[in-house]
């Protein structure tokens, strides 16, 4: 299980968080004026990077605020964590 | 290659089973193929054997970045159902559950298919609701399912506990034509037959880039094994898909998840058929080994890694002593995870892509061993014809453009 670290509560176990999918994607603002396929990229189309990903979770079982996280999809290790309309930090090196 | 017959088998039991020769050649990359298949699971391995043999591509390579049937073809619960709500799944997995019926007689290898049926039970009247819906629709599509009182699913699976349970059991739907087969057999017969007829299947080749020609169609695959030309690429790759496209700039409506799945020792014959819960969520079905094969769910964030938490087993493992009490005093043996390609929808894609020559079967989520046959089927045809089979052309990347999306969200292996 994995051990998360929500920016507002700390270090809690994975059963207390919901995943959100992937961070950073924006809604359009005029949303009447996008075309079919920029709907269709901001509603289905999906990074899946297989490495470092940054996607949002909610501490739903805690203080039921959304976040991002860096994390690295190969190994699962989180890298960082930072509250939601921040932008994405470089990721920090760690050594396993 | 070698036929196998009942008489091959006797003499060659007799002499020690000595004599008998690899299943299929140790091929070495050529610098140039007609098509090139990328990923040697099932759906990749049989795709080449029916491009082979029902669209003569005879000079075609398998490109495997392990070993075969390392992926998602070994590591499945091996439950083969046709039984979907939509016309359009159901006329895919019914395709493929018919070759399914002839598949050992085709391959002259026994995959072992046994249409022991697949029971899926129902524990709220909601359940009932859904589940008789299923059963109308299948039956009006051509596909069997009936519909079983908790009396008779307990006289199906006499060792299922059907009362006195948080979620007792309210009926059940039954599919007799569903069933299991061994995985590795698939891979191994897919990969036999079509290297009898020519095929290349190229172990240990992992694609690093996709070369295009001037007018953006595909030129070559850039391998770790060196630099093959072809015209034509068929991205057969699962969990991976997305990274692949990345090469080319493409996304797709498609998220990697670790599914994991779980063996018991091995026991006497105790479990005659397949029974799934999508409510309590459990899969359970035992191997001709005598393990019980147990599936359990998806882990809730993407990943690479083939693990996942323990605690998706542990969930599935109190659905299981639940419905079995008597399994409560079995050991588990191992457990595994595999990395499955999931969609908005839960429909596969199997289709050409924006760029020529790029073809793709991707997005089979949590329930792909089931339509091997048929999926690697329509995607040879797509992609020897450059255009898709009536059976498969609904299940294109544009659906989710157009709105014509096959929500099999409610009706496919895992609760969502």
């Amino acid at each position: 299980m994995l051990l998360i670290e929500c920016p507002y509560c700390g270090k809690r176990p994975e059963l207390e968080f919901s995943h959100g999918g992937q961070a950073h994607v924006a809604r359009a603002r005029n949303p009447a004026d996008v075309s079919a396929q920029e709907w269709t990229d901001f509603l289905y189309m999906r990074s899946n990077i297989k490495g470092v990903h940054a996607e949002r979770w909610r501490h739903t079982h805690g203080c039921g605020r959304f976040f991002n996280a860096l994390r690295d999809t190969t190994t699962d290790h989180f890298l960082v964590t930072y509250k939601a309309g921040e932008p994405r930090p470089t990721a920090p090196k760690v050594g396993l | 290659m070698q036929p196998f017959s009942g008489l091959s088998l006797l003499r060659r039991g007799l002499s020690g089973h000595r004599g008998w020769q690899p299943q299929w050649r140790r091929a070495e990359p050529k610098a140039a193929y007609d098509a090139v298949i990328v990923g040697g699971g099932g759906h990749g391995l049989g795709a080449s054997y029916y491009l082979a043999k029902q669209h003569g591509l005879r000079n075609i390579a398998v490109l495997e970045k392990g070993w075969i049937g390392g992926g998602n073809t070994g590591r499945n619960t091996t439950i083969i159902r046709s039984n979907y709500l939509f016309a359009e799944s159901a006329a895919l997995y019914d395709h493929a559950l018919k070759l399914w019926e002839t598949l050992s007689q085709e391959l002259n290898y026994n995959v072992m298919f046994s249409q022991r049926g697949v029971m899926m039970l129902a524990h709220t009247v909601h359940d009932v609701h859904t589940s008789k819906r299923h059963v109308h629709a299948n039956r009006a599509a051509g596909v069997d399912n009936e519909w079983l009182t908790p009396a008779e699913a307990k006289a199906f699976c006499p060792v299922l506990n059907i009362g006195d349970i948080r979620y007792p059991v309210l009926g059940a739907a039954l599919q007799r034509r569903g069933g299991t087969a061994r995985h590795d057999a698939v891979a191994w017969g897919y990969a036999r037959a079509a290297d009898s007829l020519g095929v290349d299947i190229i172990e240990n080749c992992e694609v690093t880039g996709i070369r295009r020609n001037s007018q953006g169609g595909v030129e070559a695959v850039e391998t770790t094994r060196g630099s093959i030309r072809t015209p034509k690429v068929g991205v057969s790759a699962a969990g991976h898909t997305s990274v692949i496209m990345k090469m080319v700039g493409l996304r797709l409506p498609l998220e990697s998840f670790p599914l994991q799945a779980l063996v018991s020792e091995p026991v006497k014959p105790i479990f005659p058929c397949v029974v799934m819960s999508n409510t309590v969520h459990a899969y359970i079905s035992q191997s001709d080994k005598g393990e019980l094969v147990i599936g359990a769910g998806t882990d809730a964030y993407t990943s690479y890694t083939q693990r996942g938490g323990l605690h998706i087993d542990n969930h599935a493992l109190e659905a299981i002593c639940e419905l079995f009490p008597m399994f409560r005093r079995l050991r588990m043996l191992r457990n595994w995870g595999g990395i499955v390609d999931v969609t908005p929808d839960r429909s596969p894609i199997i289709a050409k892509t924006p760029v020529p020559g790029l073809y793709v079967n991707c997005g089979w989520g949590t329930g792909g061993f089931k339509a091997t046959p048929g999926s690697a089927h329509v995607f040879a045809h797509t992609i020897a014809r450059d255009e898709p089979h009536p059976i498969n052309a609904p299940f294109t990347i544009e659906r989710f453009r157009d709105g014509h999306l096959i929500d099999e969200a409610a009706a496919a292996a895992v609760a969502h």
